[in-house]
């Protein structure tokens, strides 16, 4: 091996080796599970550099539907859960696996559709009632079918309107909320969607809001603690601190200042 | 809307900080599995080709389908593994960089054995004789081989470097793309197609094309000089 042959592969090996051993911040951090609608809306964007200004503590989010950020939660995975569906969340906390469930905020769902909305959807005057329309009419419907919040609300309705989805029309991507959108803009597809991510998202074609303001659509978010009892790793402090200040009225601020094209998307909850 | 490829444009030439903070991430999680599956799959590959040994063939042959590993078993495996409730959970290390580096070892490691092995193999047939002659061993003549089948070894290497960074579900199990953390290039491709972004989606994936685009030159020119030197 010649000099500069030696010498090129040592340059090699040395920034290789640099790359290898970027300094990792040595911050304080909590890891949150919590949902794809919150990441993908951006709201954690918009809040949690407040939170780390104030307080030094990153937040580390990792989004993924309700049933997998709960998972996550059960196995010691995350310190905190952020998440929407009210009788999940309060499965958890009852075996254990969370200390206790906050409410933070609420958004609702709305049903999206083709403009020229096949199954006539804009004549019905219920949730339950544009469900019953789209099975009867035998239209497309994209279903999340990931046993996140959405889809978990989605079935709610489906039971409301007694009908048990299924056949041609009833696609279960089983993806996220951006995914299913995506599905739903080219076939073209109703969907269930939360406001945060429909205001959010891009990528619309000919999809609109068709069903919005029935109560049952109203979309409350919780977050929990992970049982330091039953993982001890867990950052219980650090943990708490952040619930402590998204439950406060500077956090409640931060979440009712997020808007989206100037509406607002998430409306403070915590008692 | 202006076009992905103007869009790609402008980010890389505005080096826009969270874009270079991830290419750096991606560049610096392929490139160490690279680094680490070559460190174990030259030596075990080449010491696969020469050594004989009961069940050698059913190892190379489960060698050569895990070379078909999905990304998204390759990442839950090791999700499984580092989770807090799994044998390796007290490290800690579920949702950071080294996580993916460890995710992307597994896909790639069977690509640089197998085809090290393939490599070394024909070289062997070849200068068997020559090689004894000398006085070397199998086993020694291990480095020899290496060296020797630098150019065609550096394929394969490229191959696992290829497939790790343009892999997605591995190191969105492992990782979580979290903002500033462990979001990669791919997974920032997913996130945007996630939020309808699709105009975004694009820009990414041509800024990382061109970065494969570049590394696959680079390597194709170092394999050039290096046969032009030495014959």
């Amino acid at each position: 091996m010649t000099p500069t042959r030696r010498s090129a592969l040592l340059g090699l090996a040395s920034s290789l080796a640099m790359l290898a051993a970027l300094p990792a911040a040595a911050q304080e951090f909590i890891t949150v599970a919590s949902t794809t609608s919150t990441e993908n809306s951006g709201l954690f964007g918009h809040i949690l550099p407040i939170f780390e200004a104030e307080t030094g503590i990153e937040v580390r989010v990792v989004s993924q539907g309700t049933g997998q950020a709960l998972e996550t939660g059960r196995r010691g995975d995350a310190d905190v859960v952020f998440v929407h569906a009210r009788a999940q969340e309060e499965a958890f906390v009852a075996e254990g696996y969370g200390v206790q469930r906050f409410d933070v905020m609420y958004n609702d769902f709305v049903i999206v559709g083709p403009s020229d909305d096949p199954a006539g959807v804009r004549a019905t005057d219920s949730a339950a009632g544009a469900m019953a329309a789209i099975a009867g009419a035998g239209a497309s419907f994209a279903s999340r079918g990931d046993d996140s919040g959405t889809h978990v609300a989605e079935q709610g309705l489906w039971a409301a309107a007694g009908i048990a989805p299924a056949g041609d029309w009833y696609l279960s991507t089983g993806s996220g909320m951006g995914a299913t959108l995506n599905t739903a803009a080219q076939v073209p597809a109703y969907a269930l969607t939360d406001r945060g991510t429909w205001l959010s998202f891009a990528n619309r074609g000919p999809l609109e809001i068709v069903s919005e303001g029935d109560p049952v659509l109203f979309n409350p978010y919780g977050i929990i603690l992970v049982n330091p009892e039953r993982h001890p790793h867990v950052k219980a402090d650090l943990g708490q601190a952040f619930i402590d200040w998204i439950t406060s009225p500077e956090g409640q601020a931060a979440i009712a200042s997020f808007e989206v094209g100037g509406e607002q998307l998430f409306f403070p909850s915590a008692q | 809307m202006e076009g992905p490829f103007a869009t790609a444009f402008g980010l890389l030439l505005a080096a826009d900080p969270v874009l270079m903070q991830i290419i750096g991430l991606s560049l610096r999680v392929t490139l160490t599995a690279v680094l680490i599956a070559c460190l174990i799959g030259l030596p075990l590959g080449a010491a696969l080709a020469l050594a004989r040994f009961p069940g050698r063939g059913p190892v190379i042959i489960v060698f050569n389908a895990l070379m078909g590993l999905p990304p998204v078993v390759a990442g839950l495996i090791v999700y499984l593994m580092l989770s807090r409730t799994g044998p390796l959970g007290d490290l800690g290390l579920l949702f950071t960089p080294e996580a993916m580096i460890l995710a992307q070892v597994v896909l790639i490691l069977p690509i640089v054995v197998s085809l090290t092995r393939s490599v070394v193999e024909d070289i062997w047939a070849e200068y068997r004789e020559q090689l004894q002659s000398l006085g070397a061993g199998r086993l020694r003549a291990v480095p020899t081989l290496l060296w020797d089948g630098r150019v065609s070894l550096l394929t394969g290497v490229l191959a696992g470097f290829g497939r790790a960074s343009a892999e997605v579900g591995a190191v969105l199990v492992v990782g979580g793309n979290i903002a500033g953390h462990t979001r990669t290039m791919t997974t920032a491709i997913t996130l945007e197609t996630n939020r309808g972004n699709l105009g975004l989606a694009v820009a990414l994936g041509i800024i990382l094309l061109t970065l494969t685009l570049t590394l696959n030159a680079a390597a194709w020119g170092a394999g050039q000089w290096a046969r032009g030197r030495l014959g």
